[in-house]
This record gives structure tokens, sequence and C-alpha cells, in this order.
């Protein structure tokens, strides 16, 4: 009998601490993965030698023989998808950006961040499975890299890299890597990435290299000593289908938690935190109006690294005294000049930009009509104070100026790269350049360009900060013509907004009653000294 | 001029005027900072500590209301218009001249007819004011299920908030100043700590007359 009581009280006890642990977030990924039950180092096909990127592929697939079928229906090799929320046509093909153009016409060198081998011009095959480029994601060693200009492929001989330069790059192990595949870490994803428009840090603000081995402070998710989680923890892969978006970002989540019905799409933060993580019932108010990243993302480029803020093509094409291109570097050892490129400055721990965003991103395709008349805006987010869908988001805002046809009334396709008498990058001259990308584009150009001065949304959604380093109240609370909010002005702010009317009359009011017991005071004072002096 | 003493504020009423009064110095401060008028705490915390003065302050007024009721002290707020002009009078004019208050102070009538109707005021005007839009602000948050979203903006609510506040503040003091105008400089001030107030003796005389 008092055994049953006692399994009782222990079963309650259970129970109990069963609630307690649930209600505990548990930090995700911080065990390593769960060893695999293939080892790949014991497989015969994997051993080679493998010649070139492709040959490692066919190996994998005969295996894995729907991987590259999954891979094929990725944007990380299509570059081309249809934005669910406005139905329009994105991807690097076609949607406008304001850092280096178009990949049309500079095949080479800007699909070496291809999840593929051999894009090499528009006759490229998106249909051959061996084309998948599997272990720039699969590596575990480390030392597989993708060249820079060799349309996706790494290095198969030694190269003298750069030309001149007397270092001989040696081509990576193929077979090593294929034995040594794993999970995706954050190397894998960092290498294009982190790197995106040309270098480390150059184009998000919130993803470089910083975060190959970030401090807790930096991106408490990532750090060793935070969750130490890696890109695809939140950015979950469903058959290769890499989840988030910049082209359809998604507002809100209404989903929250994925666990335990999982939609096994954790881009978001309330795929683990839910929609209402606070323990203060006011700060979650917030969440109704503010996107997490808003408060929690305090700055970009914080990991040492500088972002590219302004990027100013028509200032490309200088030479120096000694008739040679000209590049000039700024104090901190960054390219402030390039002739190839223009004109830079360069941004860390940069506070963002907010802006209402309700899920509806308007890109700009190259081959939209604009209007010249302004500052064109390459992908303008939706959304107001009052639209039941938005939220206040932190963005990089890239400022630049662009070519485009001043006839015609569209970007245009600039051919930057390669080793002929058309590239900007070979001859410095705009209207052969122009001409030969809007020619191999097979688009209609003027023959008149001109520059325009463009901007573009980068939402900033990584570097997220300890919760004790969030944005304090009042660096949007405030009065000061310099908080951080002080562009959203469609909605009324406490500590920031008020009624003059209000203030005045309230003011006068709290002065008249002060002032009044003032002057009451003088008088009781002064006729009191008078019937002193009667006396 | 000689005074007597009389007893005339009990011990739960002082105790609850001063922690009311504490409570309200505290919002108001905090108030003002949120409103964004100046800096001292930073927003965070005065929105913490005024929250956290405004719940007190609500379970303080709950047992205070008890208190009113179950004494009858809640009669002393029943105002009337009667020597209102002799108070408006004394207040513009015979205080100077050193004339006699009009008011005779005693345990069933503590407040002056200008005070009942200033009280009055506070409780009928200021008070709802403040606190319903306090509340409506405190529960932004379930606008949407207490059927208020659509009707309601926040600016309304916080500018009702804004508006109370200042009269409240403008209201604190003139009250502050007017506790200087009893017997001598503090005698009210004393009687609000003591409970004993030192009242003229010609009060006494004036209230014989009458």
């Amino acid at each position: 009998m008092i055994r049953h009581a006692h399994a009782i009280l222990l079963g309650g006890l259970l129970v109990l601490l069963h609630a307690v642990a649930a209600a505990v977030p548990l930090p995700a990924a911080s065990a390593p993965h769960p060893a695999s039950t293939t080892d790949h180092s014991k497989i015969e096909a994997l051993k080679g030698p493998f010649k070139t990127g492709p040959e490692v592929t066919q190996a994998c697939l005969a295996c894995h023989n729907q991987a590259a079928h999954q891979v094929m229906k990725s944007q990380h090799w299509t570059w081309d998808s249809i934005n669910p929320a406005t139905g329009k046509r994105v991807g690097k093909k076609i949607s406008a950006n304001n850092f280096c153009g178009s990949p049309i016409s500079n095949e080479p060198r800007c699909t070496s961040c291809h999840a593929g081998y051999g894009w090499k011009d528009k006759d490229f095959d998106f249909t051959k499975q061996e084309n998948v480029d599997c272990v720039a994601c699969h590596d575990k060693t480390g030392s597989y890299k993708k060249i820079a200009t060799d349309a996706g492929h790494p290095l198969y001989e030694p190269r003298e890299m750069p030309k001149g330069s007397g270092k001989i790059v040696q081509p990576p192990d193929l077979a090593k890597i294929a034995q040594s595949v794993g999970k995706p870490g954050r190397e894998n994803c960092g290498a294009c990435h982190f790197n995106g428009g040309g270098g480390d840090a150059v184009k998000h603000g919130d993803l470089d290299s910083s975060l190959t081995k970030p401090s807790r402070d930096l991106d408490v998710h990532m750090a060793a000593d935070g969750a130490n989680m890696v890109c695809a923890d939140c950015h979950t892969f469903n058959a290769h289908i890499p989840s988030g978006s910049r082209y359809a970002a998604q507002a809100k989540d209404t989903h929250g938690i994925d666990l335990p019905n999982d939609d096994h799409n954790r881009a978001s933060c309330e795929s683990c935190h839910g929609g209402t993580p606070h323990k203060q019932a006011q700060i979650n108010l917030h969440t109704d109006k503010l996107a997490c990243q808003t408060c929690h993302i305090p700055e970009y480029a914080r990991g040492g690294l500088a972002t590219k803020m302004w990027w100013d093509w028509s200032t490309a094409g200088k030479r120096g005294p000694d008739g040679k291109p000209l590049f000039i570097k700024d104090e901190h050892g960054h390219l402030s000049y390039s002739a190839e490129k223009g004109d830079f400055k360069y941004g860390e721990n940069v506070r963002p930009e907010y802006k209402w965003y309700n899920g509806i991103v308007r890109q700009v395709a190259i081959t939209d009509k604009i209007d010249d008349s302004k500052i064109l805006e390459l992908n303008a987010v939706e959304g107001s104070a009052t639209d039941p869908n938005a939220k206040v988001w932190p963005f990089k805002v890239m400022r630049g100026k662009q070519p485009y046809d001043t006839v015609n009334k569209t970007l245009v396709v600039n051919h930057v790269y390669g080793n002929d008498d058309t590239s900007l990058w070979s001859n410095f001259d705009y209207e052969k350049s122009i001409k030969a990308g809007m020619d191999y584009a097979g688009l209609p150009y003027s023959g008149q360009y001109g520059f325009i001065e463009t901007r573009m949304n980068w939402f900033i959604t990584h570097m997220v900060a300890p919760k004790e380093k969030a944005v304090p109240c009042q660096q949007c609370h405030t009065r000061s013509e310099d908080g951080r909010l002080a562009a959203i002005t469609d909605l009324y702010l406490p500590g920031r907004d008020r009624n003059i009317w209000i203030d005045t009359l309230g003011g006068l009011a709290i002065a008249g009653s002060i002032g009044g017991s003032l002057i009451h005071a003088l008088f009781r004072i002064l006729s009191r000294r008078r019937k002193g002096d009667e006396k | 001029m000689s005074a007597h003493r009389i007893y005339i504020y009990k011990r739960y009423e002082r105790f609850w005027h001063w922690s009311q009064a504490l409570l309200v110095i505290v919002m108001m401060i905090t108030g003002f900072e949120i409103h964004g008028s100046y800096s001292l705490l930073g927003f965070e915390k005065a929105v913490r500590l005024h929250t956290t003065s405004a719940w007190v302050l609500l379970v303080l007024w709950a047992f205070t209301i008890f208190w009113q009721f179950t004494t009858g002290e809640w009669k002393q707020y029943l105002p009337s218009l009667r020597n209102v002009f002799a108070m408006v009078k004394y207040y513009s004019y015979g205080i100077f001249m050193n004339a006699p208050h009009p008011f005779k102070k005693t345990v069933e009538k503590k407040h002056n007819p200008l005070q009942r109707l200033a009280y009055l005021a506070l409780l009928a005007f200021i008070s709802p004011l403040v606190w319903g839009s306090g509340l409506l602000y405190l529960f932004y948050g379930q606008w949407a299920s207490l059927g208020l979203k659509g009707l309601l903006e926040l600016e309304w609510v916080a500018n009702a908030h804004v508006a109370g506040a200042f009269m409240m503040t403008a209201f604190f003091f003139v009250h502050v100043y007017l506790t200087t105008t009893g017997h001598t400089l503090t005698a009210h001030i004393k009687a609000m700590i003591t409970g004993w107030e030192e009242v003229d003796d010609h009060d006494l005389s004036a209230e014989k007359k009458s």
C-alpha cells in the first residue's frame, strides 16, 4: 500500500519534472549530429581517382540517385524562380541589383558560386545531372574550393594565382573530399554567401566570414559558447530545397514554434521561439508590429569586416598618371576606387534602416521600364502600420549608381568580365561593354546610356545579438531626431509622439499652479511683514 | 491667538495618504519620462516602475474604498456649494489680511468646501480619465479580445492619459502649496503625519457665533 503510494508520488514528480523540462528551450544542435550510418571513406566508388568535379558527382549519384533531381529544382541551381507573393519572375538572371550587375555575359566569373559545374555561357545545360556540384555543400575537409573564374569548377591542375604572382596553387584532392562528405557546415554555405557581391562581407552586411567562428556578442546562435548552430539548422532543407528567401522573405511567421507541428521550415525566429517569447507582456506587445530582428540585431557588419554601402559605377575607367587603370585604397586598406568598378564606400557596425514589410517585395527586373526622374528603388518593400501582415524590419540599404539605357528606360546587362575586346574590365569602355552585354542577352538597347542612382533593401536577419545587447527601449521611444524609428511615422510611438496642444496647455497648467502658488506665497510674506511693521 | 489640537486623520488614512503620495510622485516622474519630456531612468525602467506603481495604487485604492465606506468617511467627499465663495475670498484676500479662516476643521468635516470641490473634481474627472486611459494603455495587447480594436486609437488613449497627467501634476503642486495655509505653515502636514492638527481657537468661536 505504502509502496503504491510512493509509486504514485514518484510518478507525479516525474510528470512535474517532465513539464518543467519541456518549458525550457533546448539549445538546438549544440550536441554533435548523430553518427551517420554510412562511412563514405569505405565506399569503393569514392576512392577515385577523380579528374573532375562532375566525375565525383557521378560517383555520388550512384547511391543518391534522387539528389541531383532535387538540387535541380532548387534556387541554388536554377537562379530563377517565381515570387509567390507577386507572381513575378525573379533570380540572378533577371532581377536587377546594384552590386556586380548581371551574370549574363559574365558567366565564368559569376557562376563560380553556382551549385554546378560549367555554366560558362548562356548555353549551359541545366538538365545534366553530373553538372550538379555535390561537394561544394557537402565537403567536410575544408579543402574544396570553386575558383573565382572557372564557371564553378575547382582547380584540376596546379595554377599560378594571381597571374604573375609566382604563387602556385595546388588542386584539391577530390578523392579525399568525396570520402569526407557530411552535412553542410558554415564554411560550405559561407564560401558563397559570405562572399556575395564579389568579396567577403561586401553584399549582405549581416553575412560575412566573421560568422565562421563568431563571438557570442556577434551571433548568439552560431557562437561556440552560444547555441553553436550552423546555417542549415534554421535554413532547413526539404529535398535539397532551402528555406528562407530574400525575394519573398516571410514577414510574419504565424505558424510559430515548429514542434510538434513541424513544417521543417525554420528560417524564422518564430520557428523556435514562438510569436511572443518574452517574459514581460509589454515587450511581447511589440511582436505585433516589430520583427524580432528589429530589436535583436542592433547593428550589422559587427564582426570586424566592412560591408559595402555605396557603389558608383559611373566613375569607373580612370587611369593613373602612368596610364594604368587606377586603384586607390583607403586608410583601412579597402578599395575606395577601382578603375574596374568605380567608387566605393564602406560601413562597419552600421545601424539598420527600418521599413514596414508585409511579405511583398517589388523587385525590378532588368527588362522593366523604369522612371529615371528620381532615385530608383530596385526592390521596394511594401507595408504600413495599418497592414495586418506588416512588421517593421531592419534593412541594409545599398546605394549606388549604375548604367541604364536612357532612351529605352531600362537597366542594362553590362559585360564586365572576359578576355575580349568588349568587356569593361579589359578596355574600360561602357559603349562597348553595355552593347556587348545587351546583344548577348538578346535585349533591346538604344546605344545611349547614362547612370541612375539606385537603392536596394537587404533584410538584416543574421548576427543576432544576445538578449542583453538588444536595442534599448529609448533608442526608439525618444523625441530625438535620430531615433531608430524616426522614419516610421504612421503610428503613435509613446515617448516620441505627442500632441502639441496637450503638451502646451498642460505645461501652462503646471507652470500656472507652481507660479500661482509662488506669487500667492510672496503676497503672504509681504503682507505678514507689513502687519509686523504696523505692530 | 491660541490653538488647540484635534485628532483628525486616523492611522489608516495617514498610511493611505502617504503611500498614495509616494506612488503618485513616482508615477509623475516616470510618466513624464515615458512621455519623452526628459530622460532619467531610461524608458524601460520608467515603464516598469510606472506600471508597478499603478498596480500597487490600485490595490491600495481597493482597501481605501472599502475603508471609506465601512467608516462612513466617504461623506467627506460630498460637495457643498455653501461657503465656497467664503473660501475663495479667504484665499484671495483674507489670508493676506490675517483674517480668520472661514472654515472650522472638525473630525466630521475635515475638508473645507473648496477642498471638497477640488477632491470631487479629482475623483469624478481626473481619476477616471487617468485610470481609464491608463488601463486601456496597459491592456493595449488585449484590445482585440476586448472588442475594442478598430474603435480606439492608441494615440487618443495616450493623449487622454497625458492630459490627465498634466491635470494631476498641476493639482499636486497646488495641493502641496495649500498645505502651508493652516494654523501654522506646517500645521496641515504635521496633522497628516501625526493625525493631530492644531486649529485656531477663534475658529471655534466663529463656529459658535454662526
